[in-house]
């Protein structure tokens, strides 16, 4: 069956339908990971997006008991191509009963490097995956401008409370759409891992005594997440060390009065050198975000820069002033991508007092 | 870190003569790191035997030495020339062991000079195996059960421990020499043996053999303040157990999930950090397809044909980092060179597929086994890309120039289904063709894979060009099938065959419908970017991002494809040289290639690089597109000439000497007429299709004659026939191809061979030099030692080569380069034996040894200039003051079963440069370059023809009086003793021990002069000696004056005396 990618600025790609043949409207962002497609279908932080992947070849190695949350949370999906048939030892089954089973809609065999050249040239925009042939540009385009990703926290955060046992330090985790691989990466480490849903109170969370909080990735605009900023900012007021990845180092920086913009393409990719201030030292990070930590509208006496990138020079990571807290804009959990960051999770356990 | 300052001038090593296993792919790192150390103002000083590089160009280093690769040599240029660093890790294999036992001797210590790169420990560690195992257990990192021996009891008694079969790897060496795979003791003797005479250490590593698991390689890159990354992961379609060189290899790997990729990423980098190494490396992993289990295979502590391979397949300039790197700089102070705006501290995504594919050898070596085995048998290599994987291998396929195009090209159409199935389990050349034949016969994938370990997802790929096949031959050719063929780089002559049409109809049905070619860029970060390098390949059913250029003329040139014996390095030098030329004059240049291990496919060459298949369909594509003014044809060896026509029916001028005019030298009868109008002799001869009008010809003219295909390079397929038996034969071999154009029997005439490279410029003509040839006629220009100037030719021999150039060069009309081949006979009786009115492999020695720089001038005469103007006199150019000798060089000791007698065919992969004030100087360093150093045990064994007889024995008497002892076969050994020259006989190889054979593995033996018979009688006796004696490392010589100058050079030279020049002087 055919299907039909239109973007906002009324180019149209015409392609194949995969997975569910059901419309969608989403922002289109691209992804330039050439492995690791089902961590990036199953990376919460997508909610609100149709993921674009720039490598041809998807499916490859088929669905793996590699998914970072319990489904997939892209609204579209946008390949060249899918493997008819995939191989691996792990491998359950084809990406394309996957994204069925999933209700995903999405669109194969189109151009996706001249549609990513769109994206980078006139940056993220709205578009829309349907299989009607007859669709009518001056209806959709209207539609395409009005939409917002809007607050996808609370449709990706936990319902309740779980806890991951753990023989060492406890770790307080919000979930404002943690990738599993956080938990699992503490939780490795010897940690009792507590998730809580977005929403919980800063109260409800201090009061548990956690050794550590710790703030995951999420999707969406960090500044509409006003009632968790706010909450946070309690949280920075104690003396718990925390420390927070990506959407979790947007809100720490809102609730302590810097700002944050987005970026004209994001940065989604396991490539991007990320380089540590303190040492110089440069490391190859997972990343997925579109939006970042303006670095004029950091107060130094709250937090000074700690990590940067060596692409664009857009902030990467903060450290408090006088505080034990420490956030990075990018991936240690890795899943997809390179796993050179994993020792931030050991820096994390030395900041609660635990051994390495 | 900013660059160390203290470094200020740097002796690079390069890689010596192009062997099977050290190619041109460290000419090109090579001259990137030069030039990248050039461009930070610092001194360099080249060292390089090998005079047809491009990295031994005045214009590359300041300081150039073509002089031998040894210690002696190294030691001596470091005190005259008094570099403060040495860089040694780009020179491959044979550079870094140089440089190793500098250091081990303390002798770089001595004379303040430091190792820059990495370092001497890294280097043993990584290279040591002893030591390489005690760093990887150390850090976790998992090695296959294994164990180094010094003797072949230990091997013995370590395999029966671990089981059979195991693998043998010999440390230091190159391409796997020595190395194998054994299946039972029997097995193991005979390899390891080997092995630990070939290794410099005497070591050999006995290892469990994983061969079925995936072969994955990494290319890492590390700075001086511990930064890494990865450039690329690639994955090799042959699992373990084939060399990774004569493997297929995908890059980026396709069967690998991310926790798989990521676990050999990190372990990638813990190795390169644990060994702290500055600059590139490479690590190969064996990767168990039905677990997370792996073991690391090896390392390489620096530049190797894989990091080419990945800087051609991603856009990273490997080496060029890995220099900067060598100086200071760390990578995040590195621009990457393609985007302009990040850095090189990020690691490159691809958004298509590559393909690599070996050229393998067996086309020259008939009688060679084709098994493909852990040492390395590929003479080169091409590369295509393409958005899905199918396309990639289809244009790989056709790369490779060995008359196959597709999965159809090798028929197992015979094979019962049970044979087929049974010869799944040979590992050779042609594999993937058997697979689709078993595709095609509906065997099921798990058979596939279970007999061949290819991962089924490369099987279902063959399935699915296989399944197109179908589709073409039994549906109705609609656009949409067409557009998927073409989506999967099905060329134009397949969909014609198997669809009944032309390919002139699949051509225009195609245009009709729009389904065109466009170019995407290779830009290191799939488009995340924007890329400021113009570096393309094609696809199908995309838009096409080939920006519009300036209003400057644009000129094509086209490349020599894969490097095999015949074609080499020199084309590329050919190529790149004409490129730079044409840019200085103005020209916008676009060069077509597919070769990933050459200087001409850097992205920074051209103005414009389409790293494409050099087939007529793929070239006008991108003159569809480009719409050049011209093409440059003469400088791409044979694979550019091939291309002449068909670039005329496109209607793109022919730059330099017509199309018409290439014919005229290549069209016997067209020639014999020219040749009359110009009044030169050549030796007699006629043009035949069969074995009998062949026969014909030969008796007229009277047997021994030469039977040759027109239109071949290297002399492929060329004989000395000495009676009608051998016609049947040769005629058979050469007819085994379907021939367009008749095949040529001349008399065969015994004269001293005389070479000359010209250009011409349609009034005048400049000959940089004259090369007499050592080897007298009969034995491939290629394979001969070549002497400039020519030594033995009398004033007037020269004046008429001169002036039968001159007159062939404007009766042909040549604009540009020509080549001739002379035979002189007695003083002055001068034959034309060829002529090639294009470049030739002797134009980058020629021009360097007399420091004219012919192709600069061809390129200028070529754009319409005079030689006149260009400031030259014409004519014979004054002789040099100084000798210099071109020796061939040949990889026998890879190619297992090839015949290693010299012949018309040309079998050496590469040569080295002796040059010096004397004949005997140059000659000595020319077989020290070649590896020849003598002597040793001062045994030898002659065994020679009745013939030869009168000459051996003049020879064997000069090397008695330095000291030889003689043993010979019967006849040889009376002759000898006849004559008064101690000789004592051998039994020959069929009779009782002690024979022949023995003597040759007792390692004792220095040298074998064995002159075979000529034509196809050779004796199954000759061919094991040369093959026994080659495979243990004993110096082979089958021509009689080759042993002659290999006497002369060794009562000449003490080595101590060397005298080294720089060509950059010259």
């Amino acid at each position: 069956m055919k299907a039909f990618l239109i973007l906002e600025d009324g180019t149209v790609f015409t392609g194949t339908s995969i997975g569910a043949a059901k419309d969608c409207i989403s922002e289109i962002v691209f992804n330039t990971s050439m492995t690791g497609y089902l961590e990036v279908l199953t990376d919460p932080s997508y909610a609100g997006q149709a993921v674009v992947m720039t490598y041809p070849l998807i499916g490859n190695y088929g669905i793996t008991p590699d998914m970072e949350s319990k489904k997939a949370w892209p609204d579209g999906y946008i390949v060249r191509e899918l493997s008819r048939m995939p191989s691996n030892f792990r491998c359950e089954g084809t990406i394309q009963d996957f994204l069925k089973s999933q209700d995903i809609p999405g669109i194969a065999g189109i151009d996706t490097r001249a549609l990513t050249k769109i994206l980078r040239e006139k940056g993220t925009m709205n578009g829309m995956i349907t299989t009607k042939e007859d669709y009518d540009l001056n209806e959709i385009l209207p539609k395409l401008k009005k939409y917002t990703v809007g607050d996808v926290v609370s449709k990706v955060t936990c319902q309740e409370k779980y806890v991951l046992e753990g023989t060492g330090k406890k770790v307080a985790l919000l979930d404002l759409g943690a990738k599993n691989n956080i938990a699992k990466s503490l939780n490795e480490r010897g940690c009792e891992v507590t998730v809580y849903p977005a929403h919980t109170t800063a109260e409800e969370i201090i009061s548990s005594q956690p050794d550590g909080i710790m703030l995951s990735n999420g999707p969406g605009d960090p500044a509409d997440c006003t009632s968790i900023i706010e909450e946070i900012r309690k949280l920075y007021n104690t003396d718990i060390p925390i420390f927070a990845i990506c959407l979790g180092h947007q809100l720490m920086a809102l609730a302590t009065g810097a700002s944050t913009h987005k970026l004209k393409y994001g940065h989604r990719g396991g490539n991007h050198p990320v380089k540590d201030l303190k040492t110089g030292r440069v490391y190859i990070s997972s990343q997925n975000h579109g939006y970042v930590v303006d670095d004029e509208s950091i107060d130094p006496d709250v937090a000074v820069p700690a990590f940067k990138n060596v692409n664009d020079g857009t902030n990467e990571g903060l450290a408090y002033v006088g505080k034990n807290i420490f956030t990075v804009q990018f991936h240690p959990e890795a899943c997809p991508g390179p796993q050179d960051s994993g020792y931030l999770f050991d820096r994390f356990i030395e900041m609660m007092g635990g051994a390495k | 870190m900013p660059r160390d300052l203290s470094i200020k001038k740097v002796l690079v090593i390069g890689s010596g003569p192009i062997v099977i296993g050290q190619a041109a792919e460290f000419d090109y790192a090579g001259t990137q790191a030069c030039r990248s150390l050039k461009e930070e103002g610092l001194e360099v000083v080249l060292l390089n035997s090998n005079p047809a590089t491009i990295m031994t160009d005045k214009d590359i280093a300041d300081r150039v030495y073509i002089e031998p690769l040894t210690v002696e040599v190294v030691e001596q240029l470091i005190l005259k020339e008094k570099p403060d660093s040495v860089l040694p890790t780009l020179g491959g294999q044979a550079g870094l062991n140089l440089a190793m036992e500098l250091e081990e001797a303390g002798f770089l210590k001595e004379n303040g000079v430091r190792l820059i790169g990495t370092t001497s420990e890294t280097i043993k560690k990584a290279e040591d195996r002893l030591e390489f195992k005690a760093t990887m257990e150390k850090i976790g990192e998992p090695v296959a059960a294994s164990l180094v021996v010094e003797n072949v009891d230990d091997g013995l008694a370590f395999a029966n421990k671990i089981g059979y079969p195991v693998v043998l790897r010999p440390a230091y060496t190159l391409g796997g020499s020595g190395g194998g795979i054994a299946h039972d003791s029997h097995q193991l003797v005979e390899i390891l043996e080997n092995g630990l005479r070939l290794s410099r250490v005497g070591q050999v590593l006995v290892e469990r053999c994983i061969a079925g698991w995936k072969e994955i390689e990494y290319e890492v890159m590390r700075d001086s303040a511990g930064n890494c990354i990865t450039v690329c992961n690639m994955e090799n379609i042959d699992p373990v157990g084939v060399h990774t060189g004569d493997s297929i290899v995908v890059a980026p790997s396709q069967t690998l999930g991310d926790k798989e990729y990521q676990m050999l990423r990190t372990s990638a980098l813990n190795i390169i950090s644990e060994l702290n190494i500055t600059g590139g490396c490479n690590v190969q992993y064996a990767l168990n397809p039905d677990s997370f289990e792996y073991c690391v295979i090896e390392v390489n502590p620096r530049v190797s044909r894989s990091s080419a391979l990945a800087s051609k397949a991603t856009g990273y300039p490997i080496a060029k980092v890995a220099a900067k790197i060598a100086l200071g700089y760390t990578l995040d102070e590195i621009k990457n060179a393609i985007t302009q705006k990040t850095y090189a501290s990020f690691e490159p995504m691809l958004d298509y597929v590559v393909v690599k594919m070996p050229r393998l050898p067996f086309d020259k070596f008939i009688s060679a086994k084709r098994t493909l085995t852990t040492q390395m048998k590929a003479t080169g290599e091409v590369m295509s890309i393409c958005n899905n994987f199918e396309g990639a291998l289809m244009k790989a396929i056709r790369s490779l120039e060995q008359h196959v195009d597709s999965l159809m090209s090798y028929d197992f159409t015979g094979l019962s289904r049970e044979d087929l199935i049974e010869q799944l389990a040979i590992v050779d050349d042609m594999r993937i063709w058997r697979i689709a034949e078993a595709v095609r016969r509906g065997i099921d994938y798990d058979t596939i894979y279970n007999i061949t370990k290819i991962d089924r997802w490369f099987i279902d790929k063959i399935a699915i060009i296989v399944e197109m096949e179908n589709a073409l031959k039994n549906e109705e050719l609609t656009p949409e099938l067409l557009k998927e063929a073409k989506r999967i780089e099905f060329p134009d002559n397949v969909i014609a065959r198997l669809t009944g049409k032309s390919e002139r109809e699949i051509h225009d049905i195609r245009h009709e419908n729009g389904i065109v070619a466009a170019y995407k860029i290779v830009d290191t970060c799939a488009a995340e970017f924007a890329a400021e390098t113009p570096y393309y390949y094609s696809v199908y059913g995309s838009e096409n991002e080939v920006e519009e250029t300036s209003g400057k003329k644009k000129v094509l040139v086209l490349g020599s494809g894969p490097i095999r014996i015949g074609q080499g390095i020199e084309f590329d030098f050919c190529s790149v040289h004409c490129t730079w030329s044409f840019a200085k004059e103005g020209y916008e240049t676009i060069i077509v290639n597919n070769n990933p291990e050459t200087v001409s496919t850097d992205f920074d060459i051209a103005d414009k690089l389409y790293f494409e298949p050099l087939t007529p369909e793929d070239v006008e594509s991108i003159v569809d597109i480009e719409k050049p003014d011209g093409a440059v044809v003469q400088f791409g060896g044979q694979t550019a000439i091939k291309l002449t026509e068909a670039l005329m029916k496109m209607g793109v001028p022919i730059l330099g000497t017509s199309a018409e005019n290439v014919d005229k030298a290549e069209d016997r009868e067209l020639f014999d007429e020219i040749l009359e109008e110009c009044q030169i002799p050549r030796p007699t001869g006629g043009t035949v299709f069969t074995a009998e009008e062949a026969k014909e010809v030969a008796n007229r003219l009277g047997y021994p004659v030469l039977v040759r295909p027109s239109y071949v390079l290297g002399g492929q397929g060329m004989q000395i026939a000495i009676n009608d038996n051998d016609i049947d034969q040769f005629i058979g071999i050469i007819n085994r191809i379907a021939q367009d154009h008749p095949i040529l029997v001349d008399k065969y005439l015994q004269g001293r061979e005389i070479e000359v490279d010209a250009v011409c410029d349609g009034t005048d003509i400049l000959i940089p030099g004259i090369m007499e040839h050592i080897e007298r006629a009969g034995i491939h220009s290629g394979d001969s030692i070549s002497v400039y100037p020519a030594q033995s030719l009398t004033q007037g021999a020269k004046a008429k080569i001169a002036e039968y150039t001159r007159r062939l060069a404007k009766s042909l009309h040549v604009i540009g380069m020509i080549n001739i081949q002379f035979i002189v006979c007695g003083e002055e009786d001068v034959y034309v034996i060829e002529v090639n009115p294009r470049s030739s492999r002797t134009v980058p020695y020629i021009s360097k040894v007399t420091g004219i720089p012919i192709v600069p001038l061809a390129a200028q005469v070529i754009i319409g200039k005079k030689i006149r103007e260009l400031g030259y006199t014409p004519g014979l150019q004054p002789e040099a003051d100084y000798v210099a000798v071109k020796m061939p060089v040949f990889s026998f000791e890879k190619i297992r079963g090839a015949d290693i007698s010299l012949g018309p065919e040309m079998k050496s992969t590469g040569e080295c440069l002796g040059i010096a004030k004397t004949f005997d100087e140059a000659l000595y360093k020319a077989f020290l370059g070649a590896g020849i150093k003598l002597p040793r045990f001062k045994n030898m064994i002659m065994t020679v023809r009745d013939e030869d007889q009168p000459e051996a024995v003049e020879i064997g008497r000069r090397f008695a009086n330095i000291g030889y002892h003689i043993f010979a076969t019967s006849g040889t050994a009376r002759a000898l003793n006849e004559a008064g020259v101690k000789a004592t006989p051998v039994r020959k190889i069929e009779q009782e021990s002690p024979n022949l054979l023995d003597l040759i593995l007792g390692h004792k033996i220095d040298l074998v002069i064995d002159i075979p018979a000529q034509g196809a009688e050779h004796s199954r006796d000759g061919f094991v000696i040369r093959r026994n004696a080659i495979e243990t490392g004993v110096n082979v010589l089958t021509a009689i004056d080759t042993a002659e100058a290999l006497i002369t050079s060794l009562e000449n030279t003490d080595i101590k005396k060397l005298t080294l020049i720089d060509i950059a002087t010259v």
